[in-house]
């Protein structure tokens, strides 16, 4: 077959579709947004009626993801590295129950936080779960993980993590399909039916189970062609480098290595082929983007053993993301750059739009908040959080999603007045409903402001499940419709908006003001169309 | 034969999909190529590059080594002069002349092109009033890549095929308009060096 240039991500849309999937479960984040997106524009996705629909939060698309699967068919959920915290309830678990038909989740990492609050790495969820994870190299192997890891996930009986990071996901190569294979049949397992009623009696059972199985993993991890083993070159120092690591390592050495090396791409971890490795050399520089999770295991807690080394010991940098360069570095030799940066460079930080919602909002909240120097203003995730920089500076917080009004809600209890909450419209469905709900049932006095442009724009544009939904949910958890305002948020309106955030200020109660005006971006792009 | 190049602009100017385009004549021509992108937050008026690798043999690494670039396309004078440490000594920089002034402490621009005094092999061409003099205002970024077609490793006319592929779902005057950019651009980088 063709060879295909495909992102990272779009290679492991493409392996699912061609692998007989039938449904994806995801929420937007970046960088794992462009494997969903891939599939709801692929029409052979659609000749197959894959579903593709966001949902509202990872862990409601992990549990629809694994509904599916005891329903027996095959399905992936997708998500970034945080969002995997919000599905961790559902995933944890779906190593007790195990799956039916094959289930892969993937976590999509931020090392250095391109856009991301944390660089969390998410092998360790792995470890916590006692589930195979996968960590490609390149575009090649993502294709060919996700192909076969259905069936892998399926004769195993359990889940399995695919752990990429933002270099992988938004790197493109040539990448060789493979034969679509026909989608499984609904078939709900009758072998051993009690496993998805995880009671205490059936969770233990089910756990020594998941026990019984690590032996099973480790051996796959240890047959896996993903794991190789180089040790034609004999020399002091052993290598261990891990998913993209390895094309960091193989960059520095374009004419083969000079050490011995293990790449790691399947964990468990290949225990015979460390074994072997340690016993070829006296110490391991261990390679891997993200936490040092593999050097912290072969080390130990007291590093009494193996003499490793790593971001531990700073032969690499504690944070942020691997390079070539810091690899190098690590490698112990020479970066030559003739060319540095002139001392004129100034940064050129993200900034909403010029014509976006958020900020006819931002300047009526700070007119207004000029009159209560006690103001706190608790904001969230999205494009909103922007806010934060100048000319507004009109946020104080900006924490995980749906935060924004738990915050507000703990610090008005505190005594802070006025305590006001800033959450986007995909946001207040995907983490703040429950939020609101805790508001209303205290009579806190919060004023929340969803700042609604009908769609995921930081993402880049998905469909947002609060789109026309919002006052109904407001009214239906409880905030009183006199204290319930809708406004478009344009210039022409700013006295009233103005007017509405002094008077709910004002209210000692829960006040939600709910500005919509649709996103400038997703708007362009709906007038395009609709001209062509 | 490998030729490493950085893609530097402002988001929304269009880096990725001339990205896009040198992909696809890559890929066509049967080389391999490995492009790391930038997208989400640094998208919104930030800077924004790309990392574009280009071989007969295969490429290890998504992202170029210090000091390895062998060009340096940029739709931003000032943007061009943040991967400097990426470029190789005999590495060529090709870039729009006009600065994308979103930011208050912008630098004076006569300080921008200082630097570029002191480089030794640039392109420096107003990408903007070419493509608006040819009557195909939004087409910079193309103008830019015929420009730094004559540094590019593939055959012009995979270029112009890679256009096509990239613009045909917008329609046939959009894939016209781009390709008389492309040839517009390499006529005048032509000139730019020989003149």
């Amino acid at each position: 077959m063709k060879k295909q240039l495909l992102l990272g991500d779009e290679a492991i849309a493409q392996a699912a579709i061609d692998a007989g999937l039938s449904g994806v479960y995801s929420y937007p984040g970046t960088p794992s947004t462009e494997i969903t997106e891939y599939i709801q524009s692929s029409s052979l996705a659609r000749e197959r009626k894959i579903v593709s629909r966001w949902c509202s939060n990872e862990k409601t698309a992990v549990e629809t993801a694994l509904g599916m699967s005891y329903a027996g068919k095959r399905v992936i959920s997708c998500m970034k590295h945080v969002g995997l915290n919000v599905a961790a309830d559902a995933f944890m678990n779906t190593a007790m129950s195990g799956v039916n038909g094959g289930m892969i989740i993937v976590s999509a990492d931020d090392p250095s936080m391109h856009s991301s609050q944390n660089e969390q790495d998410n092998r360790v969820y792995g470890n916590f779960a006692l589930l195979p994870v996968f960590e490609p190299s390149n575009q090649q192997e993502a294709y060919d993980m996700v192909y076969e890891g259905f069936e892998l996930s399926e004769r195993w009986g359990y889940p399995i993590l695919l752990r990429i990071t933002t270099r992988m996901a938004h790197s493109r190569s040539g990448v060789q399909t493979r034969e679509v294979q026909p989608q499984n049949p609904m078939h709900i397992d009758s072998n051993e039916p009690s496993r998805y009623i995880l009671l205490p009696v059936n969770a233990r059972r089910r756990y020594k189970a998941l026990l019984a199985k690590q032996d099973e993993f480790r051996m796959a991890s240890e047959n896996s062609t993903y794991n190789r083993l180089f040790l034609e070159h004999r020399a002091p120092l052993g290598i261990v480098a891990c998913g993209i690591a390895f094309n960091y390592l193989q960059e520095n050495y374009p004419d083969g290595f000079k050490h011995p090396v293990l790449k790691i791409s399947q964990y468990p971890l290949p225990k015979k082929q460390l074994m072997q490795l340690a016993d070829s050399c006296e110490a391991i520089l261990v390679l891997e983007d993200g936490f040092p999770v593999v050097e912290e295991q072969l080390k130990g807690y007291l590093g009494l053993g193996l003499n490793v080394r790593g971001r531990l010991d700073g032969s690499l940098p504690r944070d942020g993301e691997l390079t070539p360069d810091n690899v190098r570095k690590a490698l112990g030799m020479e970066v030559v750059s003739p060319f540095s940066a002139p001392a004129i460079l100034v940064n050129r930080p993200p900034a909403l739009c010029a014509g976006c919602g958020h900020r006819d909002v931002y300047q009526a909240l700070n007119d207004v908040l000029k009159e209560y120097p006690g103001a706190q203003v608790f904001s969230d995730i999205g494009c909103y959080t922007l806010g934060a920089l100048p000319p507004f500076r009109a946020i104080h917080s900006c924490i995980d999603m749906g935060a924004s009004i738990t915050m507000a809600k703990g610090a008005a209890e505190a005594g802070v007045f006025p305590s006001i909450a800033v959450i986007g419209d995909s946001t207040f469905t995907h983490s703040g409903m429950t939020g609101l709900l805790d508001c209303v049932n205290a009579n806190a006095n919060v004023l929340i402001i969803i700042s609604d442009n009908e769609t995921t724009g930081m993402t880049g544009g998905q469909d947002s499940a609060a789109t026309g939904r919002i006052h109904a949910i407001c009214q239906g958890i409880g905030v009183e419709p006199g204290h319930l305002h809708g406004i478009v948020p344009l210039k022409k309106n700013y006295e009233e908006m103005k007017a509405i955030i002094r008077k709910e200020i004002d209210y000692p109660g829960v006040s939600v003001i709910v500005p919509c005006r649709e996103c400038i971006q997703t708007h362009a792009r709906k007038v395009k169309l609709n001209r062509r | 034969m490998k030729t490493d190049i950085i893609l530097a602009g402002v988001g929304g100017q269009g880096i990725l999909s001339l990205a896009a385009v040198i992909g696809e004549a890559a890929l066509a021509d049967g080389l391999y190529m490995k492009q790391a992108e930038v997208h989400g937050m640094s998208q919104r008026g930030g800077d924004v590059q790309s990392h574009l690798r280009i071989s007969d043999r295969p490429v290890a690494s998504d992202l170029i080594p210090l000091g390895q670039a062998d060009l340096i396309i940029s739709l931003e004078p000032m943007e061009a002069l943040r991967y400097l440490p990426y470029l190789q000594k005999d590495g060529w920089v090709v870039t729009h002349s006009e600065p994308f002034e979103n930011i208050p402490n912008y630098p004076e621009i006569s300080e921008v092109m200082k630097v570029y005094e002191t480089l030794p092999h640039k392109v420096i061409l107003n990408v903007e009033q070419i493509a608006k003099e040819l009557g195909t205002p939004r087409s910079g970024n193309i103008v830019l890549l015929g420009a730094a077609s004559l540094y590019l490793p593939i055959d012009f006319s995979k270029l112009e095929n890679g256009i096509r592929r990239i613009f045909g779902k917008k329609g046939e005057d959009v894939v016209a308009m781009n390709l008389k950019a492309l040839q517009a651009g390499k006529k005048i980088g032509n000139r730019t060096i020989f003149t």
